[in-house]
């Protein structure tokens, strides 16, 4: 057992990465339901642009952190074994496929668009994951509460883009925010129990108050309110909004803490003690 | 094959600093950017506690996690195990700097000098732009080492074919070598005592040794003589 200097936060990544998964994760996720919930055609072009404008804010944070942002390009250079990389291929197939099908309101190219919108998502669970420099990201269950986090955001901000919208609740956002809720929740037990031992004092103190509000506020309270929505009619869209609104702040905090308030390293360790002199 | 290992002997590190100052002159490194460190780690339980000196930086793992993430193939790893950081190359993402558990890389945006604004001889000469928002580490000297070895001189035993830590040591606490030799100075250092790897259970194979105490030889016994 060593008492060495303690594990520290990284500082090599702040808010602006931070946001890029915060943004991304949401607009893939909001692309995701997009993509299935029938739409005027005006309006499924409206979310198509939404969520890409909400993934290009994500990229444009992160791309504010590199220090050499003219050789941003040089991102694509490796996809045998960077994640990074693979985002960014991803990213581009993202827009690609987005805009096409915005422009020609194509619904196949939306479905297309809305499972690269997953490979995006997938591929920032796995840049945290490869970072095994810090044990709350290295975690392997974290690519699916970084998942489940994604699509609870995409669910809660497409409620409240419905309800912006004059549409009445879609039944399938709704049951695919109970869904993913739930499954977002349950990941978090899973993340945090297996990650427990590994998570230095402040790490875990950070990750407290917002693991706590995956349940509680990302979880409970939505579930309530759609149910209240349900049942009580003149409430449907006010429960549909709030609903939304907690599912979506819940992530973006826990998303915010994740990067910049937990991400501690294992500092150094010795598991032997040097034998100095002699009998 | 060859693959260059440095070696730290615990047993002797005094905590001198001289191998960080020797670091920061052979390569100018700026104020606060410390390719090669030395912890002062207190370690046990009271009342068995001891101070102890950890020389740390770049482990040159065999499996390097932060050339597998970096996006640009900036990281690289030479065949003699060295991993290496084409500056040319490099985006300042930082991902390798969170991929490293052994905190190893930095990223400085501006110049910065040890005394003000203007560099001291050794900075000037040594000043590469090219290093600025970049990620940089320790490079186990490999200039040197390069240049040594197509001079004819064998790396760790002859100094100018050494890194600049190791030549600096004042305890002989650290050593160089080729562990792929089991006639080198470090496969000796190794098969003579026991040592571990820091943070061996994440997989990175490092290419930095500690030694703690003697290898037990059978007959004989830890810290004395042999029967």
């Amino acid at each position: 057992m060593s008492y060495g200097p303690r594990p520290w936060m990284q500082l090599h990544w702040d808010v602006r990465a931070a946001l890029n998964f915060i943004f991304g994760g949401t607009g893939c996720g909001f692309i995701l339901f997009s993509a299935f919930v029938p739409l005027s055609p005006r309006l499924a072009q409206v979310a198509l642009l939404l969520g890409l404008a909400l993934v290009a804010a994500g990229l444009t944070a992160v791309w504010m952190e590199i220090g050499r942002k003219l050789r941003a390009v040089h991102v694509f250079f490796n996809p045998m074994t960077s994640w990074m990389t693979r985002e960014s291929f991803v990213a581009v197939l993202l827009f690609a496929s987005g805009l096409a099908a915005a422009w020609s309101g194509s619904a196949r190219l939306a479905v297309v668009t809305a499972l690269v919108a997953v490979g995006f998502i997938y591929c920032q669970g796995r840049i945290l994951r490869a970072s095994k420099g810090i044990p709350a990201w290295r975690e392997p269950t974290i690519t699916w509460l970084v998942f489940w986090t994604a699509l609870a955001e995409g669910a809660g901000l497409f409620l409240i883009f419905s309800a912006l919208a004059g549409m009445s609740m879609p039944a399938a956002v709704a049951g695919g925010l109970a869904l993913a809720v739930v499954a977002r929740a349950l990941a978090w037990s899973v993340y945090r129990r297996r990650v427990d031992a590994a998570l230095v004092p402040k790490a875990r103190a950070a990750f407290e108050p917002a693991g706590k509000q995956l349940y509680q506020l990302g979880a409970i309270v939505p579930l309530a309110l759609m149910l209240t929505g349900g049942v009580i009619e003149s409430f449907t869209t006010a429960a549909a909004v709030l609903a939304g609104i907690a599912a979506l702040a819940t992530g973006w905090r826990f998303k915010f803490v994740l990067v910049t308030r937990a991400a501690y390293n294992q500092g150094f360790a010795l598991p032997r003690v040097p034998v100095r002199g002699g009998k | 094959m060859t693959r260059w290992v440095m070696i730290a002997d615990l047993r002797r590190c005094v905590g001198c600093q001289t191998c960080t100052a020797a670091c920061k002159h052979a390569n100018a490194t700026p104020p606060e950017v410390q390719w090669r460190r030395v912890l002062d780690m207190e370690v046990g339980q009271y009342p068995e506690v001891k101070r102890v000196f950890v020389p740390v930086g770049c482990m040159h793992c065999a499996d390097p996690p932060c050339m597998h993430v970096c996006p640009s193939t900036a990281t690289r790893q030479r065949a003699d195990g060295i991993v290496t950081i084409d500056y040319d190359l490099c985006i300042g993402c930082s991902y390798c700097a969170v991929a490293c558990p052994y905190q190893a890389r930095y990223k400085t945006d501006t110049a910065s000098f040890a005394y003000g604004d203007a560099p001291m001889e050794n900075e000037a000469a040594m000043f590469d732009p090219k290093r600025l928002a970049v990620a940089t580490k320790c490079t186990f000297c490999s200039d040197r080492v390069d240049a040594g070895l197509a001079r004819g001189f064998k790396p760790g035993v002859d100094p100018e074919a050494t890194p600049a830590c190791v030549n600096s040591c004042i305890a002989s606490a650290l050593h160089f070598g080729d562990k792929e030799d089991p006639r080198s100075n470090v496969s000796k250092l190794l098969d003579e005592n026991e040592h571990f790897r820091m943070h061996e259970e994440l997989g990175t194979d490092p290419g930095f040794y500690y030694l703690w105490d003697k290898t037990v030889k059978e007959g004989y016994e830890r810290g004395g003589e042999g029967k």
